[in-house]
């Protein structure tokens, strides 16, 4: 389903286009896709250029500026529901490809390559209408690019993949940088390691990261990892293993319970859940 | 020190949390200094023969050239041997699968990614075709040596989309070069110096599409005393994070100096195994 943007001015829907070619212009003028006769619009106002399932708003040099969710823009990825301001008109860009942040979005990866092989592809019967549509798109946006991929086609598919597992709203927070943040599982019960003894007794580390790791590093290291189900204790290095509530561990990860007892490096810490 | 005692090498590969099949294949040779890790793509099983029939003409060819020739010497073009063989067998797979996919309809169209390492000589000659990537930590720098043959890297170059930006697209899954799909196929080679101490991390877009550069690149830093435990635990992150594809890496740790021998006395001693 190819994106849309609809034209509206004071909430009145006025028309809708299908953003089915690589450059769609918009301006005054009447040889452009998106015509706005209104003096406040420049002749080429703003252009929208799409490579398959992308979008990208560049300003024309127009006297008046192109706006995107309120803020003034040169050029612009379109996201989904994007309202593009130019004067008093509105253009709601809309896209239900879901996009790579969000679950069904997986699809299998393809191939592009130059046109001459493409009719060998094509006698795969379950991937040539997908080869055929997309190598559509491929092609007519291939001058645009202006990347090496002009005369583009896709050859080949793998079939798409319909995912079974998981609400969108976990891979919404993929796109989080700030590193701490688990991905998938929803909210992690926070935990911490006291320090028991040696110089730095009494001391709490709280466990705000996915890896934590413990220890004199050439001596003796420990990793602590916070995954979805839990936090576990795994060997890093050193000759000696950690010690867990007085037995010590091998080398495979071991999950953390409230108050476990963790030996290291001749300290003694405590891990328990904040609540 | 001889290459199989120079490098420390760690590799994990699982089908993921929604995939039924692992179309990945890896392969490491640790006494040619030689690790494969391709990503294969086509229906029914057609991914993993792809991949499979890649890692293993890439493997046993050079395995068996490594025997006659020397990979640090020169070849007719003035290339190191080593960059040419990586070349030839990567062309010697793409004709085979090329072949396969021709005569049995099962497997029309199919492909595979391949990224591949060559260690010698104080140095890597690193190949790939297609978005399987390597990257390298030194020191605290965690960085990609590779850049992707796909659309969406195209558009980064050609400055259409920021990098930022990139993980917005929802054109992630269009590589522009394969390994198979045709009667020949371009191979990016580069050689690059390596220092004791580096770990090359090989992986398949099961990792990187699931876990961000930052987080692959702590995690092998804080893991860098364990490389078996670091590939251990990036896949799991990969999972964690909805495991969407197969997820395959190799860790390469160099441990010590692997210069070639030099002058004929230390060829002859190399020879004995000093």
């Amino acid at each position: 389903m190819a994106a849309k943007l609809i034209l509206s001015m004071d909430g009145a829907v006025l028309k809708e286009y299908v953003l089915n070619k690589e450059r769609m212009t918009i301006g005054r003028k009447a040889h452009n896709d998106v015509v706005i006769d209104n003096l406040a619009v420049s002749g080429e106002h703003a252009a929208i250029v799409t490579i398959l399932n992308d979008s990208f708003l560049e300003d024309l040099d127009s006297t008046n500026g192109v706006m995107v969710n309120g803020a003034q823009v040169k050029k612009h990825f379109l996201q989904n529901n994007d309202v593009v301001e130019i004067g008093k008109y509105k253009l709601k860009y809309l896209n239900d490809q879901p996009s790579q942040s969000s679950a069904a979005d997986f699809e299998r990866t393809m191939v592009l390559r130059a046109p001459p092989a493409a009719a060998a592809v094509a006698k795969r019967p379950e991937a040539a209408p997908v080869a055929q549509t997309q190598a559509n798109a491929a092609q007519t946006q291939a001058n645009v690019a202006q990347a090496n991929v002009s005369q583009a086609n896709v050859s080949q598919a793998r079939p798409a993949h319909v995912a079974q597992m998981e609400a969108t709203g976990k891979f919404s927070e993929l796109s989080d940088t700030t590193a701490q943040q688990p991905v998938s599982g929803g909210s992690f019960a926070q935990a911490a390691v006291q320090i028991l003894t040696g110089p730095n007794a009494g001391k709490e580390l709280e466990l705000v990261k996915n890896l934590t790791t413990l220890g004199k590093p050439g001596l003796q290291v420990a990793v602590l990892t916070r995954r979805p189900n839990g936090y576990f204790i795994t060997h890093v290095e050193g000759a000696t293993f950690p010690v867990l509530n007085g037995a010590q561990l091998n080398e495979h990860p071991h999950q953390l319970k409230d108050h476990d007892i963790i030996e290291l490096a001749g300290i003694k810490m405590e891990f328990f859940f904040k609540s | 020190m001889r290459i199989e005692h120079a490098l420390e090498i760690a590799s994990q590969t699982h089908p993921g949390r929604v995939r039924a099949h692992n179309e990945d294949s890896l392969s490491c040779e640790p006494s040619c200094g030689l690790v494969v890790l391709a990503d294969g793509m086509g229906g029914y099983n057609a991914g993993e023969v792809a991949s499979g029939i890649t890692v293993s003409v890439l493997t046993t060819e050079i395995k068996h050239s490594l025997q006659s020739v020397r990979p640090e010497d020169k070849d007719e073009d003035g290339e190191d041997v080593a960059v040419s063989l990586l070349r030839e067998n990567v062309q010697k797979a793409n004709a085979s699968i090329f072949h396969a996919a021709q005569s049995q309809p099962q497997y029309a169209g199919m492909g595979t990614t391949v990224v591949a390492g060559l260690f010698y000589d104080n140095r890597v000659a690193v190949a790939h075709v297609g978005d399987s990537r390597v990257y390298r930590l030194r020191g605290d720098d965690f960085e990609a040596v590779t850049r992707d043959h796909s659309l969406l890297q195209e558009q980064i170059d050609s400055g259409m989309i920021s990098k930022e930006d990139a993980r917005l697209s929802r054109n992630k899954n269009l590589v522009t070069r394969a390994v198979g799909i045709d009667a020949n196929v371009t191979t990016e080679v580069h050689v690059h110096e390596v220092e004791v101490g580096d770990i090359y991390l090989l992986c398949s877009d099961g990792l990187n599409d699931m876990v961000e550069d930052d987080k692959i690149g702590g995690t092998l830093h804080a893991l860098r005393s364990n490389i078996s435990l670091a590939a251990d635990q990036l896949v799991k992150m990969a999972n964690d994070n909805g495991g969407r594809d197969n997820v395959s890496v190799i860790l390469v740790k160099v441990k010590g100096d692997f210069a070639a021998p030099r002058g004929v006395m230390a060829k002859l001693l190399s020879w004995f195994g000093k």
